[in-house]
């Protein structure tokens, strides 16, 4: 094929990083209160630990958000199988965690340098594949990761169908936290590194590569940019992102099972990306926010659809995110990011 | 051996599903170069409705026709109202459409039907026969059903005006537009066939696996398996290799426990049916795209 423009040809023609003064600014605010929301909140008991669970989820969820929008809205590859990345780094995160009693900590890097060799072999044979065949391969792969962690030689570490029960840390030093604070707090400091390496990265000159090759592969070859390498190692970084949040989902959610890594898992990744804007890293908070509002809050949204219009038949949360996707992708195929920008660039120019 | 005969036989009973779906899947490819990830679920909910409208007394073959129109019906709606404005919009807008429907039927069978399993009994009479301890007959039925559609229509498709439309507008749009047929419409038609052939295909595997709102995801894989090794650009392909990944399917839990017996070694059973297929679409993909049947496409530049 000789053009892999995904839906943002815009975004892809400024410079990702170059945030203003002001809003480098915001986002440093915002960063701060976060950081403070502990003391803040916690505090004063206006946010519960339960809260303070469903945030880490969210933060978790724009970390794995953000690793697909490496792959597809940068690099153009398409992925529905992200389900897999964040399943490899959960299980390595519990198996080091159970088997091995490491400190949680710990973890993370050998779940990022596992997760970076397994994606970066996936990428070898998706060097063959473009659009809709290697959509199709990655969703081969999300539907069988259930049964891949079910194998019977993997049992003895992976405990099989029970799956495998870890335990929150305790903050250190005797701090006066709770142990969801902490690991919001621990969370909250990854993220803020991983986007600030993704920035950085975005706007370098593999950055730049990487959208060439997405913009016109063919093109982007000929200036002399080696597209198998580039595109092998943007799927090695992309599924370490999603499998560093899978850590982290594993080490805040204390359990890992292989049912909990089923396609839909997948699918709410790529809901997350689309829905926040596939192309951008704001987007990638917007969608993380979204998948995790969905999950919790959608039954009770869709029982209130249900009941105010008076269907007879009981609405799922499915159904909204199939419709979301679908009216998404006519309104604003630049997600939500993508639409707030397009509007404050109309509202400037006026 | 007889365990042998048998493990093929039945793997060609399944195949023949995979192939119905890979034919569907191979009809929608054609006309719109789309790879259509919702069509498991569309003939998932086409079994629901077949269930339903049993549960209302029909009988079985006249539920099918019934309710292989309205997935036809349904299949035109969809092209036309939800994939016609996206004609010319980047893959991951389309990819994430079909998800967007896949994940809507999915959750409209649940709704509607609930999640409880339900059972749907075999149309074929429950006879013996010679050979009846190798085959059962719903399993002969499969096979024969899926071959009477695939002469139907090849049928339809050498012999008829329509069909002739409807292979040249898949060919070359720009002359078949200028020899006045209406592309639009006959890909809106591909649609639909394929969501009549997938209402076949749900409703004849829902008596072996049973309904459920999953049922078809790894069916699905497999249907995909299938076009690939046939080749998804070509629909005679796409059933020789339904068939062809059903018998491997069976062959290769049958050999896995062959070896197991033998060496006590466990490798591959029925549990990494799935893994199977991820390995078969992996590997059909990167070493042969085009698949056993296929034309290979040539990129200009």
């Amino acid at each position: 094929m000789a053009t892999t423009t995904t839906a943002n040809g815009v975004a892809g023609a400024r410079r990702v990083g170059a945030a203003g003064g002001l809003a480098a600014w915001w986002m440093w605010l915002m960063i701060a209160v976060l950081a403070l929301l502990p003391i803040l909140g916690g505090k004063t008991g206006l946010i519960s630990n339960y809260m303070f669970l469903q945030l880490s989820l969210m933060i978790v969820y724009a970390i794995a958000v953000l690793g697909l929008n490496l792959l597809t809205g940068f690099n153009g590859q398409i992925s529905l199988g992200h389900g897999a990345f964040f399943a490899v780094g959960a299980y390595v995160a519990a198996i080091l965690i159970d088997q091995a009693s490491w400190p949680y900590w710990a973890t993370l890097p050998v779940a990022a340098a596992v997760c970076f060799v397994v994606g970066y072999l996936f990428g070898l044979p998706a060097l063959r594949l473009e659009g809709h065949y290697l959509a199709l391969a990655t969703f081969a792969l999300a539907v069988a990761v259930p049964q891949i962690l079910k194998y019977r030689h993997f049992e003895w570490f992976t405990h099989g169908v029970q799956g495998i029960n870890i335990f929150k840390p305790d903050p250190p030093f005797g701090l006066p936290l709770s142990a969801d604070q902490w690991m919001y707090l621990i969370v909250l400091a990854v993220a803020v590194v991983m986007f600030w390496v993704a920035r950085n990265l975005l706007d370098s000159r593999t950055g730049r590569a990487m959208m060439a090759i997405r913009d016109h592969t063919m093109a982007a070859s000929t200036m002399g940019i080696n597209v198998a390498h580039y595109k092998t190692v943007v799927f090695g970084i992309s599924a370490l992102y999603t499998g560093v949040a899978g850590a982290l989902h594993a080490i805040i959610f204390e359990f890992v099972a292989p049912d909990s890594f089923r396609f839909e898992l997948s699918i709410a990744i790529l809901v997350g990306a689309v829905v926040g804007g596939i192309a951008s890293l704001p987007g990638a908070v917007i969608g993380g926010v979204f998948v995790q509002v969905i999950e919790k809050y959608a039954d009770a949204l869709t029982k209130k659809i249900t009941a105010t219009v008076n269907l007879p038949i009981d609405l799922e949360p499915w159904t909204i995110y199939g419709i979301a996707l679908i009216v998404l992708m006519y309104t604003m195929p630049m997600g939500i990011a993508g639409g707030i920008a397009l509007l404050w660039r109309r509202f400037k120019r006026s | 051996m007889e365990q042998l005969v048998q493990q093929v036989a039945s793997g060609l009973a399944n195949g023949a599903i995979y192939a119905c779906l890979a034919l569907a899947l191979v009809m929608i490819f054609v006309s719109t170069d789309h790879i259509n990830f919702a069509q498991g679920e569309m003939a998932m909910f086409s079994a629901y409705l077949v269930w339903q409208v049993l549960q209302w007394g029909v009988s079985f073959w006249v539920a099918l026709p019934i309710v292989a129109l309205l997935s036809f019906l349904i299949g035109v709606g969809i092209e036309r109202v939800i994939l016609r404005p996206l004609h010319s919009a980047p893959i991951l807008s389309v990819v994430v459409v079909f998800i967007g429907i896949l994940a809507i039927f999915h959750s409209l069978a649940g709704a509607i039907w609930g999640h409880t399993i339900k059972e749907v009994p075999s149309p074929f009479p429950r006879i013996t026969f010679a050979g009846s301890g190798y085959i059962g007959p719903h399993q002969i039925g499969m096979v024969v059903v899926t071959v009477l559609l695939l002469l139907a229509l090849f049928a339809f498709f050498r012999f008829t005006p329509l069909g002739l439309a409807m292979r040249a507008a898949a060919q070359n749009p720009a002359s078949a537009r200028l020899a006045g047929i209406r592309v639009d419409w006959m890909l809106a038609l591909g649609w639909g066939l394929a969501a009549a052939i997938g209402a076949v295909a749900g409703s004849l595997v829902a008596p072996v696996v049973y309904l459920e709102p999953n049922m078809m995801a790894s069916i699905l894989l497999y249907g995909f398996a299938g076009a690939l090794v046939g080749g998804i650009s070509s629909p005679g392909g796409a059933v020789a290799g339904g068939f062809i990944v059903g018998v491997l399917e069976n062959l290769v839990a049958y050999f896995g426990n062959l070896l197991e017996k033998a060496s006590g070694v466990y490798i591959v059973g029925n549990g990494e049916k799935l893994s199977v297929a991820l390995i078969i679409v992996i590997t059909v993909l990167t070493l042969k795209p085009s698949g056993l049947f296929g034309h290979v496409t040539v990129k200009r530049v």
